[in-house]
């Protein structure tokens, strides 16, 4: 108990420690560019507090909780050596924290508008819902995929980079054929799937895996199921701009 | 008081996020594995302190840090801010904005330097590789790649060039990258872009973005707004290589792959 305070202290001068850029440069900028006086700097400082003591809370939870349990899983399933509940976890690890990402709703969202101003849909409230609702299903199907492959990478102990660079090939050849208007919301898919919470659950079931499994390296095999995930969005989204554009 | 009742919002939002998480990962312990989940408690617990965690953090720069962000990219994207630096009456050619370029490069640095997702998986890296990996230098690493990639990224937008170019561009810069890099560090490259682009990143850098492509003659929002994130994803797998190019070319005395221990 007296142990875990300690951390929990130690991590909140870290984080105290990680969030002082980010306040100088609003207060810097606020004094020297816009010479406007800093009024808010109250508000500033209670709201560096809460984020102060949120991102040790934060830390403190992912030890604790976060990690064991994404290395707990991939380890009882390793051992369990059943292929099929591996691949079925991943999938529904990597398909159902992307289908409720709020980021991700948000992009869709605009993607809808892009499409129905340049009059690929309609532009009734019904029909932007259903081209952002399918949207949204491609990149979270596109992320339970990445999370797949990235499993069957350890396991078969396929090359990263060659898969990684293929996966740009095919992106660089894809966005020739896609629409113009849908590139950009596809190239910014693939950083708005992997949230706070599935980025360190996902690292440990990689990582838990790598050292589960005999001759394979937690550092070089563990790492690379987020590299998919910020991959095969990209991917998918030009695909289904290929797709929609013909239909 | 009105930040309590924030607060609160915030952590219910978060527990609603998190919750379909956490009975996904119990039922599946308990049904597939056949075990209890073990450490219950400690583990129930934990998400407790992950959710209040993150409800905290998002209030608190929801209520004070954004809003000053965002008013920063609306005024420094402003055509009368601009005019007053520059002294010029339109007709502004990209270098008239250099406090644009300052700013996205500070604020990029900053967000990345604070996001919570970069902070588990420097821990996770330094503790499997039995601390070859620095958390601080992993962190400045890719901070450095996500400013830059903002910086240049708006750039881009002013400068109206395809992003596609852009993007395959930096593809080709990492993939002659990737044949000279040392092996340990490939993986964790390639996931430190995705990694970065989460919750402090990128609701910051979309608005200033937005606001960019509003400001610029010919730019528009719909469309150029888009694809900072996607910068901001890419640098940080170039920064995060040369870091091991450079830590290798640095470190000659220790060639040798250090085994992963319990440290």
């Amino acid at each position: 108990m007296k142990e875990s305070l300690l951390t929990l202290g130690k991590d909140a001068l870290h984080s105290l420690r990680d969030l002082t850029p980010i306040v100088s440069v609003i207060v810097l900028f606020q004094l020297f560019v816009f010479r406007a006086p800093v009024s808010e700097l109250l508000s500033l400082a209670y709201g560096g507090i809460l984020v102060v003591a949120g991102l040790a809370f934060f830390i403190f939870g992912l030890r604790i909780a976060l990690f064991p349990v994404g290395e707990g899983l991939a380890q009882s399933l390793a051992k369990k050596g059943s292929a099929f509940w591996l691949l079925a976890f991943a999938f529904a690890l990597g398909f159902g924290t992307t289908i409720a990402e709020p980021a991700l709703m948000a992009v869709t969202g605009e993607a809808a508008k892009i499409a129905a101003a340049d009059a690929v849909i309609e532009a009734s409230p019904e029909a932007l819902r259903h081209y952002a609702l399918l949207l949204r299903l491609t990149v979270a199907l596109s992320v339970g995929v990445a999370l797949v492959l990235g499993v069957l990478r350890i396991m078969f102990d396929w090359s990263l980079p060659l898969i990684i660079i293929g996966g740009y090939l095919l992106v660089s050849i894809l966005t020739l054929f896609a629409p113009s208007d849908i590139v950009g919301i596809a190239y910014d898919s693939g950083g708005v799937t992997t949230s706070t919470v599935t980025v360190p659950l996902v690292t440990a079931l990689g990582v838990g895996l790598a050292s589960a499994m005999k001759g394979r390296n937690p550092m070089t095999d563990g790492f690379g199921l987020i590299a998919f995930a910020s991959l095969t969005p990209i991917l998918f989204v030009l695909i289904f701009g290929v797709v929609s554009q013909w239909s | 008081m009105n930040l309590f009742i924030a607060a609160l919002v915030f952590i219910g939002e978060t527990a609603r996020d998190v919750l379909p998480i956490a009975v996904f990962l119990f039922v599946f312990q308990r049904l597939v594995i056949g075990e209890p989940m073990p450490h219950r408690g400690q583990i129930a617990i934990g998400f407790l302190f992950v959710v209040l965690g993150l409800g905290l953090f998002l209030v608190g720069l929801e209520e004070s840090l954004f809003p000053l962000g965002r008013l920063m990219a609306e005024q420094l994207t402003n055509p009368e801010f601009l005019q007053s630096v520059t002294g010029k009456a339109g007709n502004l050619t990209w270098q008239d904005y250099y406090w644009v370029y300052l700013f996205a490069s500070a604020i990029g640095f900053s967000t990345a330097m604070a996001e919570p997702a970069l902070v588990a998986v420097a821990l996770k890296a330094n503790a499997v590789s039995g601390g070859a990996i620095n958390v601080w230098g992993l962190r400045v690493a890719v901070a450095i790649g996500v400013g830059v990639g903002v910086s240049l990224g708006c750039y881009r937008i002013i400068s109206g060039l395809p992003l596609h170019y852009f993007i395959v561009g930096c593809y080709l810069i990492v993939i002659l990258q990737t044949a000279m890099a040392p092996k340990i560090i490939i993986p964790l490259a390639f996931d430190s872009g995705g990694v970065t682009t989460s919750t402090v990143t990128v609701p910051l850098i979309t608005a200033l973005g937005l606001g960019l492509a509003e400001a610029v003659p010919g730019r528009s929002p719909l469309l150029d707004g888009f694809g900072l994130v996607a910068s901001a994803a890419l640098f940080p797998i170039i920064s995060v290589l040369a870091y091991g190019q450079l830590a290798e070319f640095f470190g000659k005395r220790s060639t040798s792959t250090p085994e992963p221990s319990a440290n």
